[in-house]
């Protein structure tokens, strides 16, 4: 198991008296795309949180491989506007890189000519891509994307999705995002997880859309396709899911628990 | 030593220590929005000179204990069901209020504690200047050896994290920056308006700045320039020299402003 970059065991998060996360079990491998779908309110950025160190886990067990590289692309990052910010500048946070290091992210990002421009003043599209640009400086092993696209239309969420792929295949990582944008999931993952307090169910996404667990979640039209947008804003648990998890692996209470706050 | 003997210099001098110190730490207290946090470690100070005046102490001591006290506390307590600036509502006035009170026990410090509550530059001894310029020299080293973490703290605190930057370890060493400030400053502007010079040189630098260092430097040079004007004008028109020395700040903000306003192209 050399290639695998991280693996969580058993991981359970508390968020205050919340059960975020429970008896997550997952590992990722190099160069895999895994791709994280689930509910609002399901736990998917708090697992990418785990992982990125930004919360620590209440239990179970977290291995990285040793010198893991990380690039973190967060869910939304607002900047004050009372703090004036180059871009040039935040990519030298926290640690300072010099100017080829800094030229090469933002071509590789896609972002070349955005330098000298202040950070609240570039479009959403332009500051997912200094994001990105700032995740790939320390040429990482694992890029990890929340919910990136988050507030793109749909041309410019296809544009940095393609942009993601093109970063992969110059670099070699791992990509593990959460994303809502079912033709990106069903086309470019090499593996789907389904979560929803905990690991509903997992595998390539035509197993994972035609899993019961899945389609109890986001319904089971086309494929679905049009379900997984549907449901993601009126979610209503589906009593059969309950019902499969109660076999699985963990106890009801605690799911119950999940669910309530859903 | 005969420069050090004119007290206007001596004044100047002071003014100048504190400048340096609070207005790069300003700009972390305007872009965290912190500045209700400044204007609390303010008022709970009057707690501190209460007790040292109690227990005949130093100022110093006593003011920087309460501070301390006060910041850890609300850094303890945030996050557990009080919003953060009810909280420190709570804590300010209070620690205030039980300070007025305490100092009305203690014989013989009424006249005193005008002093501390608007400051009296004009005042300042040679051994206050020492205290004034160890202790901005101290915030300055402390903010100059954590800026990056500082900064990526602020920016936000998972990219922090990812860094391997505790976010909750920089919060605190900009508490005990704040705390010292003001517990220097406490003698040249006074507790009622450490946090205008924490604030107002900040926000008087922001349109110029494209930088987070320079809108700093651009900080303490509008922060030196209200002490040395202020200290004239209040020397000529005979008015109080720290609220003179804070008017002047205003001014040069809200000229600033001006400026920014009537530029093409704002950035």
């Amino acid at each position: 198991m050399s290639d695998t970059l991280i693996s969580l065991k058993n991981v359970c998060v508390h968020i205050g008296a919340k059960v975020a996360l429970h008896d997550v079990n997952l590992a990722i491998k190099s160069g895999e795309i895994v791709t994280v779908v689930g509910p609002n309110g399901s736990g998917k950025s708090t697992l990418l949180r785990t992982l990125v160190s930004a919360i620590k886990p209440t239990g179970g067990q977290i291995t990285r491989m040793p010198n893991l590289r990380i690039g973190y692309v967060p869910q939304k990052l607002h900047i004050d506007p009372t703090l004036p910010l180059t871009v040039r500048r935040f990519l030298s946070l926290p640690r300072r890189v010099n100017d080829a290091v800094a030229e090469k992210a933002l071509n590789d990002a896609g972002a070349g000519d955005l330098g000298k421009r202040q950070m609240t003043g570039l479009s959403g599209g332009q500051f997912q891509r200094v994001l990105l640009a700032r995740a790939l400086l320390n040429n990482p092993h694992i890029l990890i994307l929340d919910e990136a696209t988050q507030g793109l239309d749909q041309p410019g969420s296809a544009d940095f999705y393609a942009q993601i792929a093109q970063v992969r295949q110059n670099f070699g990582c791992a990509v593990l995002m959460v994303s809502h944008e079912l033709h990106v999931v069903m086309a470019a993952s090499d593996r789907v997880i389904c979560l929803n307090g905990h690991i509903c169910c997992e595998g390539a996404p035509e197993i994972v859309a035609s899993a019961p667990e899945y389609r109890a979640l986001f319904g089971s039209g086309t494929q679905g396709a049009l379900a997984l947008y549907r449901h993601e804003h009126s979610h209503t648990h589906d009593e059969t899911c309950a019902h499969d998890h109660a076999q699985s692996h963990h106890n009801e209470n605690s799911h119950d628990n999940s669910e309530a706050t859903l | 030593m005969t420069l050090f003997d004119d007290f206007m210099v001596r004044a100047t001098l002071a003014g100048l220590g504190v400048v340096l110190a609070a207005a790069p730490l300003g700009c972390f207290v305007v872009w965290r929005r912190m500045a209700y946090f400044g204007d609390a470690t303010a008022h709970a100070s009057i707690l501190g000179v209460a007790l040292a005046l109690a227990f005949n102490v130093s100022i110093l001591g006593g003011v920087l204990s309460v501070a301390l006290i006060m910041a850890l506390t609300v850094s303890a307590l945030g996050g557990r069901g009080y919003a953060m600036d009810t909280l420190l509502g709570v804590m300010a006035h209070s620690s205030l209020a039980f300070g007025l009170v305490a100092v009305s026990f203690i014989d013989g410090v009424r006249v005193d504690l005008m002093a501390y509550l608007f400051g009296d530059i004009l005042a300042v001894g040679r051994v206050d200047l020492l205290v004034i310029w160890g202790g901005a020299a101290l915030v300055l080293l402390l903010l100059l050896a954590r800026w990056s973490a500082l900064l990526t703290s602020t920016l936000n605190p998972d990219l922090a994290s990812a860094a391997g930057i505790s976010p909750r370890r920089e919060q605190l060493i900009l508490s005990i920056a704040l705390a010292m400030v003001v517990a220097v400053a406490i003698k040249v502007v006074g507790v009622l308006l450490i946090a205008a010079m924490l604030l107002i040189p900040a926000a008087a630098a922001r349109p110029f700045a494209r930088t987070p260092e320079r809108m700093a430097l651009i900080a303490v040079v509008i922060g030196a320039v209200s002490v040395l004007s202020g200290i004239q004008l209040a020397f000529q028109f005979d008015s109080p020299t720290g609220p003179t020395i804070v008017c002047v700040a205003a001014v040069l903000f809200c000229a600033a402003s001006v400026l920014d306003y009537l530029r093409p192209n704002r950035a």
